[in-house]
């Protein structure tokens, strides 16, 4: 039945869209639980239980805040730069699959993809979609008209673009160990085990370059220790120092869930998606939240821990160090794969 | 399962998302603006100067590296794909062709285009040698 596929499809948009917008939510009161954690405070407790509702709370107050703008500010450009920033961060997982093909226990006739967009270059796709996020970025630095601003705007752009090179370039690899650009495929090529019991996810096969991957995705992502367009202590607020209400609250979410787009890009290609032992595989979106769950506590456990970069020592890191390490990974891979014929 | 459409519905619903949050808070928020309020913060002081000035021409030289290795990870995909039927022949192909990437990468390395620290400045060597007043003295002259 042709209608109730159909429909079924907007449910799973709408599921998608939401529980990114959640995924804002629990990522912003984990962070502020976490760093309270490690640094022997209590963190939100007022709002609800446990200060559970502290993010709604927040949401809420930013929608009734001014909307403040520079006066010299280039009014179209300014408010332009928040919606490019989220609406990228949102297409950008669209083509992440999150779970097997299920029929929602033989609710529907034929099985639906956990995936909004099943293309067949997803790989390719994510990547383009995602670095669009830059523009958002550079054009609110630009637009704001404040130094502060300019310079974040600046220094994020290098910053991405540096880091997109090795980013690539591990992509690269695990497309080679693939032979498909498609995310389907490449998880597909993670299942079963070696030796009965080690998966056969490309993290044991190619730890270099989630190495190199996961720590080019953190500069991407703009994330300590490489939060260098909002590092507080120079640069203000960075290129967000002007916003306020709404459109600050946009850049936050497209920052967590460019996060959470990462993190399953991440699982999909090293850690084998929604393949885990003990679970049915129409059950597989349960190991693809835990596996995520783990990686974005990486990501809290490494902001507050590591220290900022100097800027000359990041740039220096993602040219001099990353990029040829990826480089040199890369044409290994392509050896061994011809050699062993995988 | 919609291929190209899903991501076209989800930008639909993505844009529309940002677009309406803006508009709403907009109209639920106060606006009383001042002066104050508009002008750009620079730690409280009266702003100096426009912001658009002159940046480091680093920044642009990243770009324009940036460009060129971009091409070639974006050549590296296809040959990716179609390693499995290259064999060693497409091997040695791309090492030749990174080969080449790799002597303009020595050049940028060596004409320090990825040096940002103190380092990639020319008074900073002189510095260490003869000390910064003199590097200032030959720089900005005695100040008459």
């Amino acid at each position: 039945m042709l209608d109730a596929q159909i429909l079924a499809y907007a449910v799973l948009v709408l599921v998608v869209f939401f529980a990114l917008q959640i995924s804002a939510a629990v990522m912003v009161y984990a962070e502020r639980k976490v760093a309270a954690g490690m640094q022997q405070r209590l963190g939100p407790y007022l709002v609800g239980p446990r200060g559970l509702l502290q993010p709604i709370a927040d949401i809420v107050k930013l929608f009734f805040k001014e909307e403040l703008r520079p006066k010299a500010a280039d009014w179209f450009l300014f408010s332009l730069a928040p919606i490019i920033s989220v609406a990228a961060a949102f297409v950008a997982f669209a083509p992440v699959p999150f779970g097997a093909a299920t029929t929602f226990f033989g609710l529907l006739d034929e099985p639906l993809p956990l995936q909004i967009a099943d293309v067949n270059v997803a790989v390719l796709v994510i990547f383009a979609v995602a670095s669009m996020g830059v523009y958002g970025i550079i054009l609110a630095g630009w637009a704001s008209n404040s130094k502060y601003s300019l310079l974040g705007g600046l220094r994020s752009a290098a910053q991405m673009v540096s880091y997109e090179l090795a980013f690539g370039m591990a992509l690269a690899t695990i497309v080679l160990m693939a032979g498909s650009l498609s995310l389907q495929d490449i998880v597909a090529n993670q299942s079963g085990t070696w030796f009965g019991f080690l998966p056969q996810w490309y993290i044991f096969v190619q730890p270099v370059g989630f190495l190199v991957f996961w720590i080019a995705g953190i500069a991407e992502t703009n994330r300590a220790p490489f939060d260098f367009p909002e590092a507080e202590q120079e640069l203000v607020a960075g290129y967000h120092t002007e916003y306020s209400s709404m459109r600050f609250a946009m850049f936050f979410m497209a920052e967590y869930i460019n996060m959470v787009t990462v993190s399953a890009v991440v699982v999909n290609l090293f850690l084998g998606g929604w393949h885990g032992p003990w679970l049915p595989e129409s059950l597989g979106w349960i190991w693809f939240l835990v596996k995520l769950s783990v990686l974005l506590f990486i990501y809290l456990w490494l902001r507050w821990t590591l220290p900022r970069f100097r800027y000359d020592q990041l740039m220096a890191f993602g040219w001099k160090v990353l990029l040829p390490v990826a480089t040199v990974n890369l044409l290994l891979t392509a050896a061994g794969v011809i050699y062993f014929g995988l | 399962m919609e291929g190209w459409g899903g991501i076209g519905v989800m930008m639909a619903v993505a844009i529309g998302f940002g677009i309406s949050s803006v508009i709403l808070s907009q109209f639920l928020g106060p606006s009383n603006p001042t002066p104050e309020k508009e002008a750009p913060y620079e730690c409280g002081v009266p702003p100096v100067g426009d912001a658009r000035e002159r940046q480091s021409v680093k920044f642009y030289l990243v770009a324009m590296i940036f460009l060129l290795f971009d091409i070639e990870v974006a050549f590296l995909y296809p040959w990716a794909m179609a390693l499995r039927d290259l064999g060693w022949f497409g091997l040695a192909q791309i090492t030749v062709f990174i080969l080449i990437l790799l002597v303009g990468y020595i050049y940028i390395w060596r004409k320090g285009v990825l040096d940002w620290g103190p380092e990639s400045d020319p008074d900073y060597h002189v510095a260490k040698v003869l000390g910064p007043s003199v590097v200032k003295r030959y720089r900005y002259g005695t100040g008459n």
